[in-house]
């Protein structure tokens, strides 16, 4: 059955739809250029209620695993293709990826030319769009307060290490905290809502999560943020980064298509080295805004020269608009950890032998 | 600071380092030219772009060793040497230009990778220990000095095991062996190709996947990799030899980042400054991999990635070896970003290689660890189906066909077959599980061909509707396929694809899927999406239409002629485009026309882009036999060819018309006869006297041409001459020697820059004979009858463009042999010896009716002495008998200048011993009377010795074929003409070492 991509200023791609579609679908769309990674980024929460294009053409060529989650169920309103493997032979694949799609009810579109789709989110930037059987118009109703939804409620608590590391959570991914606990710690994810839990944890560290669209619609928390940060080590990913810059006073802007994709390169500002990074963003922190805070550059983007860390010049703070992490995409920046470990034991010592 | 750099060419190709060395030194070249810096190019491969005075600024068509690159130095003191663009031979120079003390001695600075670097990449034993260090698994293996050790090392590990020589190319002497009688040959043969003496048995990992990372790191340590790209072969066939796919399909992203890392930690390690390419096998069952091998600089790969991707990765190297950073370098395909990214592909590409064994059918057809293709092509499409569809298009071969008892011996062994008959067994029911189960290829590349194999079945069975058009044509069926599959006329599918509105759409190569603008010219054809390239703007356009894949009798010489014509074309102020699809060559590199299309060539893709661009004239003289093979074709769909019309062509080709066009302007020709049919040769064979020269229609290089001696022979050549190589020709075989013109002719006037004369007798092919130009033997009357006649045909026929003739002169008469309508593998040598760019003169008299071009243009007056040799790729197929003959055997060319001939020879031949001074180094076994010292052993004794390094034999018997091969397996320089020996023993007494740049070299003032 035909099935149609429509973005807000009219633009309509047709495509095969993935069945009898009850009502269409809307959300922002976004497109990703990354060739491999389609799970990990159908199940990032930071994608939530956002409908993907996946731009490279084969997609689902490995199926679905166990192994490579970052959530538990898909996060996105829809998926965008050129075309998806009907079966899949990898030998970690326990599903292929359009049963899983379809599994969780999540609307596809394949045969739909998705370079062109590319292009027109390209030059019109991020804007909502709708999947249905007829070109039908997205309203002009944009989703806010996403992060309400993707984090959790409830504090949770992971591993059993002897340090203990707290996780604000705005829509975790999965691989942060694998990550933390390939440090051997133990992780609590607190939603941010709940942040002021963080201080019952005592933790040695703290995370600032990733997470889906504004970071100001975390403005309400931003001081009892602050508090916290003063307090303990830190470390901000995408979002988090974007609050940890909001709450020292900086401001945070919109992209015209956002940051995605395996292949950004960034700069640290010290040692002039790049280094390739995942990314998923489609607000940034404001560079001019930085000047008058407390807060310095330690990242840029090569092409477009937009922040791409933060740190404060005394307490250990550290934070980037990319992602760590990695998964999908590179790991050439997984150091990070290891420097926000370091800061980590080394605030533990001045606090034992102070 | 500018500096005066001296970059290190490839030499001639040879199987396992072909064009794609032309393509990163050019490039290279450039990006040293727009830093400001002097370049000096040392490579005696004179078919090449590269070797032009417009890339560097002063060239040496040399030998590539020591002491003649040592002599090159002295005369021109460079401040610094590039070698990593030069392949294999450029690196493995570097090293013994170290081990010699050269840069010390010359205060020479290499630029970009270390000696020590290079070394430890390169030496198995250095490498092997360096990963240990890592912590990056290798197979388990060990470096061995001996054929005993290698026998403990199966001992304790088993087979199979592979044998790999140190510092080899292209996986020459290596293999894969199951059994210990083999080994021993394999280990005692490897130990003697490797100029270290070292070979390094690996147990086999073969059925894990093989999938290599091109990578680059500049001075800052900044890191990237450019593409990665997955074998459909999994391990256990070179990867020259196999079927590549970028980038990788069946990894997750998790195994494809941790692969990536891995290539990042080693290249790190190892200092690498500029590309590298890292290989890997990956357990298909879990997330275990090894590495299998590092090459610390561009290579064939990188080339393929280059095209794959569109980031010009020998640029940048060059970029990253005079210590830019990668942060620095803009992307020259967006404009707007850096080098320091990654590219985003999408779409995908494939990569099929091209063998020889069409020319080669006694050749072993067997895939292995060793290199046997001797180029590739690669296609680019949005669906994996399309890409592999036009790939298999772009071969310009007929598949033979596979019979059922052949299938298994193709698929298990494999050979190069295995493709094909992985379609033919699927069309028969066997499934996808069952191949996989034998050859252990992922089941998702097998399913890719599995519906290739529906859609042709759904073709045969089902009406051809809209829908199953659209479905055949995004899955890359031409429409000649789908014609044939459905019995209509092909004009009958385009009919309907009109009325279907089921047309080509054209899609960009940007490195950034679409994520930046970026504004390239570099485009391919495509059913699956909407047309995305509009016509470029309206000019005089012209359609420059390549050679393919590089294959014996075509190689980069033809690739050489499509660029030159290019740029006179873009001189006269058209607009070019460009179609070619083999990844290796300059005409590929997206800034050579102002537009490429990376496409099969074939009449349906190029009557579209004709109507698409709106091009004024096609030119098919610049592509080799390729393109003048689809003229006719081209011409009947009314497509505007520049030069002459398709009959006058066929007037030249085509034997019966050509005999009777020389008849009628009284030019002697050597008798023969055209047979349409076995009957009918057999009958004219009757009123000839044997030794007869069989010889087919419209092949290159001579394929299947062949001497027969007796009526037997005959009838044994004529069963293996394909039905479409029909009519044959039969002709009185004469001995003499040969010589041969490349003109230029306005219909009118000619203009002839000199003649060029062979070395060996008549028979030997023109590819495959040495040859000086200018001639030296020959009188002035019969250089005027040459060029006498060569005016006649012009005139008789209205000729105009490149044209090549081929005379025999025998008992003091000139015969003409056959006209070559088109440029031809010397057009290179001519331009640049004599200073008259042939292809430039070609392009003014095709695109100006009135042109006087060729009265303007002056006699040259030719101050040098070159001589062009063949090169043989006998390391890669050595159980064939290279006797040279009338079938072509030569891989590629190499060329020597000097002020003398004899000079120019001393340089050919600069690489071997002189055998009056080595003890046993030479062993003649000649009827003939020859000259030179031979060793007086007999050859069993011979062999053996370590010394041993030049044998003679021209001999016809089976035995002296049978020495003559294992000669060549043992890696001895096997010489099977008494001519060429005699033109060796003869150059010993002359001095290599002068260094002669070809003339038109820019004398730069020192500053």
């Amino acid at each position: 059955m035909q099935g149609f991509l429509t973005l807000q200023e009219g633009k309509s791609f047709q495509g095969e739809a993935s069945g009898t579609w009850e009502k269409p679908v809307e959300g922002e769309v976004v497109f990703f250029t990354g060739m491999t990674g389609y799970q990990e980024v159908l199940t990032d929460p930071s994608y939530k209620g956002q409908i993907v294009v996946f731009t490279y053409p084969l997609i689902g060529n490995y199926g679905i695993n166990e192994d490579d989650f970052e959530s538990g169920y898909p996060q996105v309103s829809g998926v965008v293709m050129m075309q998806c493997a009907e079966e899949a032979y990898h030998y970690q694949a326990t599903t292929s990826l359009k049963d899983y799609l379809n599994k969780w009810n999540v609307p596809y579109l394949t045969e739909v030319d998705t370079r062109e789709v590319t292009k027109a989110i390209r030059s019109e930037g991020t804007c909502q769009a709708v999947m249905a059987h007829e070109t039908i118009n997205p309203s002009d109703t944009k989703l806010v307060g996403q992060i309400f939804q993707a984090s959790k409620s409830e504090v949770e608590t992971y591993g059993n290490g002897g340090q203990h590391i707290a996780v604000i959570d705005f829509g975790y991914k999965g691989s942060i905290v694998d990550q933390l606990q390939e440090h051997g710690v133990r992780v609590s994810v607190v939603p941010f809502t709940q942040v002021q839990k963080v201080h019952d944890l005592q933790p040695d560290g703290v995370v600032l999560s990733n997470g889906p669209g504004d970071p100001k619609d975390a403005m309400k928390f931003l001081s009892e943020i602050k508090g916290v940060l003063e307090q303990y080590p830190s470390l901000g990913i995408c979002l988090g980064h974007q609050v940890i810059a909001l709450a020292y006073g900086a401001d945070t802007k919109k992209l015209a298509f956002g940051h995605r994709g395996a292949n950004h390169p960034v700069k640290d500002v010290q040692t002039g080295r790049v280094f390739i990074t995942s990314q998923n963003h489609n607000y940034v922190v404001d560079d001019m805004s930085v000047a008058d805070t407390v807060l310095e550059v330690s990242f840029n983007h090569v092409n477009d020269g937009s922040v791409e860390g933060l740190m404060h010049p005394s307490k250990p703070i550290l934070s980037a608009q990319f992602h760590p992490e990695a998964n999908p995409g590179p790991e050439d920046a997984l150091w990070l950890f290891d420097e926000f470990f370091t800061s980590v034991n080394h605030k533990k010592g001045v606090q034992v032998y102070a | 600071m500018p500096k005066k750099v001296l970059v290190i060419g490839s030499g001639p190709i040879v199987i396992g380092q072909a064009a794609e060395f032309d393509y990163s030194g050019t490039q290279g070249c450039l990006a040293l030219k727009e830093e400001g810096h002097e370049v000096i190019l040392v490579n005696n491969n004179p078919a090449t772009i590269m070797t032009d005075n417009e890339i560097a600024d002063k060239v040496y068509c040399e030998p590539l060793t020591v002491q003649s690159v040592e002599a090159i130095i002295k005369k021109e003191k460079p401040d610094a040497v590039l070698a990593g663009l030069g392949g294999q031979t450029g690196l493995n120079l570097a090293v013994d230009m170290n081990k010699h003390g050269l840069f010390a001695e010359y205060d020479l600075e290499l630029l970009g990778t270390s000696v020590q670097s290079i070394q430890q990449g390169e030496d198995r034993e250095l490498f092997r220990e360096l990963m240990d260090e890592l912590k990056q698994p290798v197979p388990e293996s060990e470096v061995i000095a001996s054929v005993e050790e290698a026998l403990q090392f199966t001992a304790e590990y088993g087979y199979p095991v592979i044998s790999r020589p140190a510092y080899t190319l292209g996986g020459r002497g290596g293999g894969i062996v199951d059994n210990e009688e083999e080994l021993k040959e394999l280990v005692a043969n490897g130990l003697k190709a490797s100029p270290i003496g070292q070979v390094i048995i690996e147990k086999s990992i073969a059925g894990f996947k093989e999938v290599e990372y091109e990578v680059m790191r500049d001075v800052n340590g900044t890191c990237i990799s450019v593409c990665n790209m997955e074998n459909f072969d999994p391990v256990g066939v070179h990867t020259g030899d196999s079927i590549v796919v970028a980038p990788s399909q069946t990894l997750t992203d998790q195994e494809y980042q941790m692969l990536r890392t891995a290539a990042f930690t080693i290249i790190s390690a190892l200092d690498v400054i500029g590309g590298c390419n890292v290989q890997f096998a990956l357990d298909p069952y879990s997330k275990k991999y090894y590495v299998i091998e590092v090459n610390p600089r561009v290579s064939r790969s990188s080339a393929l990635a280059s095209k794959a991707t569109g980031y010009p990765i020998a640029k940048m190297a060059t970029k990253l070896a005079l210590s830019y950073r990668l942060d620095e370098l803009i992307n020259p395909l967006t404009g707007t970003t850096y080098a320091s990214f990654e590219p985003a592909l999408d779409y995908v590409v494939v990569k099929f290689p091209r063998w020889p064994f069409d020319k080669f059918s006694n050749a072993d057809r067997r895939l292995g660890t060793k290199m046997k293709a001797t180029g590739e092509v690669m296609a680019i499409d949005r669906t994996l189906e399309g890409a592999f569809q036009k790939a298999v298009a772009s071969l310009d071969q007929t598949i033979p066909e596979i019979l059922e008892e052949q299938f298994e011996e193709h698929l298990t062994k494999p050979t190069d077959l295995r493709y094909f008959t992985i379609v033919e067994m699927l069309k028969q029911g066997t499934t996808i599980k069952e191949i996989h189960d034998t050859t252990a290829i992922d089941l998702f590349f097998l399913q890719v061909i599995a519906n290739l194999v529906q859609t042709e079945q759904q073709l045969k069975n089902q009406n051809l509707d809209k829908k199953l058009l659209k479905t055949a044509k995004v899955q890359g069926f031409t429409d000649k396929k789908i014609a044939e599959l459905k019995r209509i006329d092909e004009a009958e599918v385009k009919e309907k694809r009109t009325r279907f509105e089921v047309s080509p759409s054209y899609k960009m190569v940007d490195t950034c899927a679409a994520e930046f603008e970026a504004a390239t010219n570099y485009v391919y054809t495509t059913y699956a999406g909407t047309n995305e390239i509009a016509p470029l703007p309206p000019n005089k356009k012209a359609l420059i239409i390549g050679s393919g894949p590089i294959r014996i009798g075509q190689g980069v010489e033809f690739d050489y002629s499509a660029v030159k014509a290019i740029q006179s074309l873009q001189n006269l102020g058209w607009t070019t485009v460009m179609i070619n699809n083999n990844p290796e060559t300059v005409s590929t590199d997206y800034t050579t026309a102002d537009r490429l299309y990376f496409d099969p060539i074939n009449k349906e893709v190029i009557e579209s882009i004709v109507e698409h661009e709106g091009i004024d004239l096609v030119f098919t003289q610049f592509g080799g036999q390729t393109a003048i093979n689809i003229a006719e074709e081209l011409s009947e769909a009314g497509v505007p060819l520049a030069g002459v019309s398709v009959d006058t062509i066929a007037k030249l080709e085509d034997r019966e018309q050509f005999y009777s066009v020389l008849q009628s302007i009284d030019v002697p020709h050597i008798p023969g006869e055209m047979c349409h049919t076995m009957d009918e040769a057999l009958e004219a064979a009757g009123s000839y006297e044997y030794p007869l020269l069989c010889r087919p229609s419209y092949v290159i290089g001579g394929q299947g041409m062949v001497k027969v001696e007796n009526e037997q022979q005959l009838i044994e050549a004529l069963r293996e001459t394909d039905e479409r190589h029909y009519p044959i020709v039969l002709d009185q075989f004469m001995t003499g020697s040969e010589a041969e013109i490349d003109l230029v002719a306005d219909g009118e006037n000619v203009f002839v820059p000199d003649i060029m004369e062979h070395l060996e007798p008549a028979g030997v092919h023109s590819g495959d004979s040495m040859a000086l130009f200018p001639s030296q033997n020959l009188t002035s009357e019969v250089k005027k009858k040459l060029t006498d006649y060569a005016q006649k045909i012009v005139q008789k026929v209205n000729y105009k463009g490149l044209m090549n003739i081929q005379f025999l002169l025998s008992d003091g008469i000139v015969y003409v042999l056959e006209v070559n309508p088109r440029a031809s593998r010397t057009v290179p040598i001519i331009s640049k010896v004599s200073e008259v760019s042939l292809v430039d003169l070609a392009v003014k008299v095709l695109v100006d009716e009135e042109s006087d071009a060729l009265n303007d243009t002056a006699q040259p007056s030719i101050q040098k002495a070159a001589v062009k040799f063949p090169l043989f790729s006998s390391h890669a197929l050595p159980e064939l008998d290279h006797k040279l003959g009338a079938n072509m055997l030569s891989t590629g060319e190499g060329m020597c200048l000097a002020d003398t001939t004899e000079e120019a020879m001393a340089k050919v031949f600069e690489h071997l011993p002189n055998l009056y001074e080595a003890e046993n180094a030479c062993l003649i076994e000649s009827e003939h009377e020859v000259k030179g010292k031979s060793s007086d052993l007999n050859f069993a004794e011979w062999i053996e010795l370590k010394e041993a390094k030049v044998y003679m034999n021209d001999g016809n018997r089976q035995i002296d074929s049978v020495k003559r091969i294992q000669a060549l397996k043992a890696g001895v320089t096997v010489f099977t003409q008494a001519a060429t020996f005699n033109a060796y023993v003869g150059s010993l007494a002359y001095n290599p070492y002068q260094p002669t740049p070809l003339p038109g070299s820019k004398a730069k003032e020192c500053v």
